[in-house]
């Protein structure tokens, strides 16, 4: 599904360019579930950005499903990032004047659905992350946890080929990271495709597959479960 | 996407914030509702002038005595240099002449059955009701004969009628002007007020000479008039009437090539042009000072849409994330924006309005709303909006979402 090759992305600071991605080389099934680990500075923000259609590479490709993203325009990127990808982020990122449900429903109003059919969709999704009995509430009367399935639902609205979380667990605490764990798994287990970056070693290993990154570079890809 | 999501995400922000919304338009109230007051002013103002100066007459030539030629200048009018002949004249040579109506007037204190009234007394001829546009309510006007004999009789005004004899009728009562005997033949149709508070209702009509001789006293010689009125047939005949009299009136006072004329002339029509035309004027620059509020409203909005950028910063970063284009976030601030002012725009009209109405029931200032001004405001306020909501948007759209999602 997803095939990039020789990436690099370079920003200029000053005099000095910084090679955020040095040549990076990845291929990504559809199904798969993978984690993107490694410390800050270590390139793995920059690929999930490029990832998401959120930015784009200096030089290199990035194919997904054939289309050559990495010299979409801006308009294209913003239709690419609606039809294909979910985000999930760090700090929820959730609109503090909507209710849940219009929180979710807010990617379906850019794709051109009815009310009715996305606020249908809206409950459907939060009632799979199991928080159908609190659509009516604000992202301040809910928990972190809640917030974050809240962001996953979202995520999910615009049926997109590709999940990315962005520390999905880093604002929670160890049992409510769990939960939202769990759900991920349950995700990919109806098919869904995942990528989660992270620095903590404790969720990557819920992954399928590990994908290390170290000075703009792939240093290791471990496939499985750790034992 | 559907266009009508976008209107909805602009009010909803604005719904959001109700009280900064509201003091944020409130720049574009105070010169919306300005600028519908001030033109409001205005056209009542036009309106009242044009209704003075036709109210005088239509088609009318007024010829005034100028100066006397002389050593000493004296105020125009107040020298004597028109006479009954020179109205004859005009009546006799002047082509497409409707009326000639020559005038003396004066002030006198009239009494009647107990009752005194101040007012003027005009010396006319029968032609004066011609020239005035002038109709007999009751009664009747004095005829030629009566006018050169110079019977004392009068027709009185309906404000004169109703001071000294309130409701019953004047017809065929005796009133003394100053210490002269009158008859009162008839009463004149009300004209009501001329602009301004002048009431066209208080005055008197009697025969020339009888007004000239009893009344006009010492300050008018035997034959001398204060005022001469022409009435042309119709409009497209006025300037050369005009014209006509002017030459005429040369030739009977013999004023060499050169000299000034010892009369004047006025033409109503460019008299009521003359004056549309000042008040016109007068009306742009009221509401250009108005619109300056207006432009400081725009300032107020984008200030507060600078603000609503700033804050709002990963909201527009999360819409990207989702799927909005940069025309979509552009395209949401600036409705924000326009609804802002249009806000605002509503609420100064219906301020505007009222206030106009206000000053027309409460002050002596005549102020009629023109059809145009709910466009007008609303077509302003759309405009402010746009203009000074353009640059706040413009900086939402160009965001980089990647930043944008990292701003606390």
């Amino acid at each position: 599904m997803i095939d990039i090759h020789d990436l690099r992305k370079v920003y200029v600071m000053g005099e000095e360019e910084v090679a955020a991605l040095a040549g990076v080389s990845l291929q990504i099934a559809r199904g798969e579930y993978v984690a993107v680990i490694g410390p800050s500075g270590s390139g793995k923000s920059t690929l999930m950005n490029i990832l998401g259609g959120l930015d784009r590479p200096t030089d290199g490709t990035y194919g997904f499903e054939g289309e050559d993203v990495g010299h979409f325009t801006d308009d294209e990127l913003a239709d690419f990032r609606r039809r294909r990808i979910g985000f999930v982020f760090q700090s929820f990122q959730l609109l503090p004047r909507l209710t849940a449900l219009q929180n979710v429903e807010l990617p379906m109003i850019y794709a051109g659905l009815s009310p009715k059919d996305r606020r249908a969709r809206a409950a459907e999704l939060l009632e799979r992350v199991g928080l159908g009995s609190r659509m009516g509430h604000r992202p301040t009367q809910l928990s972190g946890g809640q917030q974050q399935r809240v962001a996953i639902a979202r995520g999910l609205a615009n049926k997109p080929d590709l999940l990315l979380a962005d520390e999905p667990t880093g604002a929670l605490d160890t049992q409510t990271g769990e939960e939202v764990l769990a759900l991920f798994e349950e995700l990919n287990a109806g098919g869904l495709t995942l990528a989660i970056v992270t620095h903590d070693p404790e969720v990557a290993e819920m992954a399928h597959r590990r994908v290390s990154f170290r000075d703009g570079l792939i240093v290791s890809d471990e496939r499985g479960r750790p034992a | 996407m559907r266009s009508f999501e976008l209107v909805r995400f602009a009010l909803g922000a604005i719904v959001a914030h109700p009280m900064r919304s509201v003091l944020t338009s409130l720049g574009v109230v105070i010169g919306v509702a300005a600028v519908v007051m001030m033109t409001s002013i205005g056209l009542g103002a036009q309106q009242r002038v044009t209704q003075a100066i036709s109210g005088l007459g239509s088609n009318l030539i007024i010829v005034t005595p100028n100066f006397q030629r002389g050593p000493v200048s004296q105020a125009a009018g107040a020298g004597v240099s028109l006479r009954d002949g020179d109205a004859q004249a005009i009546a006799k040579q002047v082509e497409n002449v409707a009326a000639v109506a020559p005038l003396v007037r004066g002030q006198a204190q009239l009494a009647a059955d107990g009752a005194n009234w101040n007012t003027q007394i005009q010396g006319v001829t029968p032609d004066y009701l011609i020239a005035r546009d002038l109709k007999i309510a009751s009664g009747r006007m004095f005829d030629e004969n009566e006018a050169r004999q110079g019977r004392k009789v009068l027709v009185v005004g309906p404000t004169v009628a109703k001071e000294l004899w309130g409701d019953s009728d004047p017809i065929g009562r005796r009133v003394r002007v100053r210490t002269v005997p009158f008859e009162v033949i008839g009463v004149l149709e009300s004209k009501g007020q001329a602009g301004f508070g002048q009431d066209q209702d208080d005055v008197v009509l009697g025969p020339l000479s009888a007004v000239r001789s009893r009344i006009a006293g010492r300050r008018s010689r035997g034959d001398s008039v204060q005022t001469i009125y022409v009435k042309a047939v119709d409009e497209e005949s006025l300037d050369r009437v005009q014209e006509d009299v002017t030459n005429l009136l040369r030739d009977q006072h013999k004023i060499r090539q050169g000299d000034d004329d010892d009369f004047q002339t006025q033409n109503m029509a460019s008299i009521l042009e003359a004056s549309q035309q000042a008040v016109g004027t007068f009306t742009v620059l009221l509401a250009a000072v108005a619109g300056v509020s207006l432009v400081v409203g725009g300032v107020g909005i984008m200030n507060i849409m600078l603000v609503a950028v700033t804050e709002r910063t990963r909201e527009i970063g999360l819409r990207m994330a989702v799927g909005a284009k940069r025309s979509h976030i552009l395209i949401q601030f600036a409705l924000e924006s326009v609804a802002l002012s249009l806000v605002g725009g509503l609420i100064g009209l219906t301020i505007g309005v009222l206030g106009a109405f206000a000053i027309a029931k409460l002050g002596q200032w005549p102020a009629a709303v023109p059809a145009w001004a709910g466009p007008l405001a609303l077509g302003f306020s759309v405009v402010v909006g746009l203009v000074f909501g353009a640059y706040p948007s413009w900086r939402a759209a160009r965001l980089d979402p990647i930043e944008a999602l990292r701003r606390e």
